[in-house]
């Protein structure tokens, strides 16, 4: 029938399953849709997709299916096996076109794609008009354009905002998920039940009312006692903007799970940039109206709070060497004295970095190495969330 | 089988009926998700209204558990008789109070069972109802009794996308997502909460709320009860009508926040 819509609806990132897909099939051999476009429209909208944050994707989706013409790859095949020249020599930067890029909105070189893509023919690279590699031009991918739309390849440079065609075996990398709700259920590892809380006692307690009612002949005498409850307390310090950016949609998603946990006796969130010093921020914009000195953090905070840190720790290495100029009383003296000071106060502690480690003996390197000599390390993956959880929790 | 086409006092979109009547043939549960205050609740009375069944709601709570829904076993209760001697005790049955899953199941007719928000409850809350979902039955271990549901009772579930919840269970739902209502929608549902409205005020108070929703810099957007709110506040006041969309007065009904007033002050001067 049209099967190939399901598969385009998964391919535009929709998790419709057999057991929907069936359910649409009975319901159209029910005639749900009542013979008519608009009702098989909303049948299968209602029926396949499960949040109104898809219907757009949906939407998409569907009109591409359902306009009458087949459905067409993006970037045709051919175009792809030009562009699959990593190990091309660069062709010459050019600061004129650079700046000509720049200046062009998203959509403006969206309409240019779509242009060039039906105008193109042959092979073209280290050039600035047509698609192709190494150049200044706005489409295709090892370029040295400061915008654009990267075609196959591999991101070095982390420079386009679209990539118009993603390489087929993605979806299947398990650690690629970025749903908060398996990052909610990594979370909830993190819990250390105390009966010591101060609730009132309403839970039914089995062993002390058979103890009782046995000390008293068989007269029964029911107990109840405290529930217990998560005593965890949780201070979260996040890296804000510069480099950080790129995983901005894997931290929001971390954040949320962190913050609808719940579950937490406490949880404190502050923002940083790139290393703390002697400040930390309330919001992630770096207010410096909303700002808390590290050392009142580490007065008041007492040190049974677990720390997380989330950042890339890539920076320079003054950022974190440099001595500050004039350091007061008890403060910290620099980025790394600050890192220690946080590490020395709260026994557990947790590094999470979106990013893998860097190049060896790359520019950034030495920030990450000193940071992971701190704090163990861990992957923001799902995985690499529930090994920090049970970190944290070692006694 | 019965369509739903809306009720007396319930005004559905024309999309709302369909998802309605596509949950109520599949036998599968209709989860309902929209903004607060855009009738997610309500849809339930008005479905039982209109196909003149009974209505069974659960209300969840973040401190609800899916065994709650099923059946409670009340044990110190039967400690406490067993002690004094109490007649049936050794009849378990008795202690075994049906829950409202239980009891929408055991019903000798159809009803409607309302799961409301789901998403208060724990995380793990959906995941434990699949299989009483899907099965439309469960087993009561002390009695060693099969609670089986007759008549497949339509459940609607609404939730507030307070937590996500998990995909096994949205794979078994219809889900449909209530828009808030464009103006000829919310004319025709005001009319039908405030039946003697003049035209001319509903117009006047229809721009007025539609203009304050749409400033961006609200942070709690007024929704349909408010606004029903708002028109009998008044009409008891009996305001000049000229004045509403200039002035708003009562503004108290429509925003809850004090910012939300002040920059509704500061917009309109």
């Amino acid at each position: 029938m049209f099967e190939d819509f399901l598969y385009l609806l998964r391919r535009n990132g929709l998790k419709v399953s057999l057991t929907e897909w069936m359910a649409l099939v009975e319901a159209l051999h029910k005639n749900l849709h009542q013979a008519s476009f608009t009702g098989f429209y909303h049948l299968c909208r209602c029926l396949l997709v499960k949040s109104e944050a898809d219907f757009d994707a949906f939407d998409r989706a569907f009109l591409d299916y359902f306009k009458d013409v087949p459905f067409q790859q993006e970037v045709s095949q051919e175009l792809l096996n030009w562009l699959d020249k990593p190990n091309a020599p660069m062709g010459e930067f050019d600061e004129q076109q650079a700046e000509l890029n720049e200046n062009l909105s998203v959509l403006e070189i969206e309409e240019l794609f779509q242009e060039r893509k039906n105008e193109q023919r042959e092979q073209h690279n280290c050039g600035s008009y047509w698609v192709g590699t190494h150049g200044m031009s706005i489409f295709g991918n090892m370029g040295m354009s400061p915008v654009g739309i990267r075609v196959g390849g591999e991101a070095t440079s982390r420079r386009a905002f679209r990539v118009a065609e993603e390489r087929r075996y993605r979806d299947f990398r398990q650690d690629n998920t970025l749903d908060t709700r398996q990052l909610q259920v990594a979370l909830r590892r993190l819990r250390q039940f105390s009966g010591l809380v101060d609730l009132p006692p309403d839970e039914f307690d089995v062993d002390a009312t058979i103890r009782d009612t046995a000390d008293s002949a068989g007269m029964l005498k029911v107990h109840y006692k405290k529930p217990r409850q998560n005593t965890v307390k949780v201070l979260l310090l996040m890296d804000s903007g510069g480099s950080m950016d790129h995983y901005a949609q894997l931290c929001s998603a971390l954040f949320q799970a962190v913050t609808k946990s719940g579950h937490f006796k406490d949880l404190k969130i502050y923002y940083f940039h790139n290393c703390p010093y002697t400040r930390l921020y309330n919001d992630p914009t770096l207010n410096p109206n909303s700002a808390v000195p590290v050392s009142w953090l580490l007065s008041n905070l007492s040190s049974e709070y677990k720390l997380i840190f989330v950042g890339d720790a890539q920076m320079s290495p003054h950022e974190i060497f440099d001595p500050f100029p004039s350091p007061k009383e008890g403060e910290p003296a620099s980025g790394l004295d600050c890192l220690r000071r946080l590490r020395e106060r709260y026994r557990h502690a947790i590094w999470l970095n979106p990013d893998g480690p860097p190049q060896w003996g790359g520019e950034w390197a030495e920030s990450y190495n000193a940071i992971n000599g701190l704090f163990p390390m861990y992957l923001l993956t799902v995985e690499g969330l529930e090994e920090g959880m049970k970190k944290l929790l070692n006694r | 089988m019965k369509e739903f086409r809306g009720s007396q006092d319930y005004v559905a979109s024309e999309e709302l009926m369909r998802a309605v009547n596509i949950a109520m043939v599949l036998e599968k549960p209709l989860l309902i998700k929209g903004e607060p205050g855009t009738g997610k609740t309500m849809l339930a009375e008005a479905i039982a209204q209109a196909l003149g069944k009974k209505l069974l709601i659960w209300n969840i709570k973040s401190t609800t558990k899916a065994q709650d829904g099923l059946y409670v076993y009340d044990v110190v209760q039967r400690l406490y008789d067993s002690q004094f001697g109490g007649q049936g005790v050794d009849d378990i049955e008795k202690y075994v109070k049906l829950g409202k899953l239980g009891e929408a199941f055991a019903g000798d007719e159809q009803v409607i069972l309302l799961i409301d928000e789901i998403d208060k409850a724990d995380l793990e809350f959906p995941n434990d109802l699949l299989w009483e979902l899907d099965r439309m039955e469960f087993h009561i271990p002390e009695t060693g009794r099969t609670v089986k549901a007759n008549h497949r009772p339509v459940v609607i579930i609404t939730s507030n996308a307070e937590k996500e919840l998990p995909d096994a269970f949205l794979r078994r739902c219809v889900f449909h997502y209530i828009e808030f209502p464009d103006k000829e929608l919310m004319a025709e549902i005001v009319r039908v909460h405030c039946p003697n409205l003049s035209e001319e005020l509903l117009t006047q108070v229809l721009e007025a709320f539609y203009k304050i929703r749409n400033l961006p810099q609200i942070k709690k957007k007024p929704s349909t009860s408010e606004i029903i709110d708002w028109i009998q506040a008044l009409q008891h006041g009996g305001v000049d009508v000229s004045r509403i969309a200039k002035e708003v007065p009562y503004v108290g009904v429509l925003l809850k926040k004090n910012e939300d007033i002040d920059t509704l002050r500061r917009q309109w001067r």
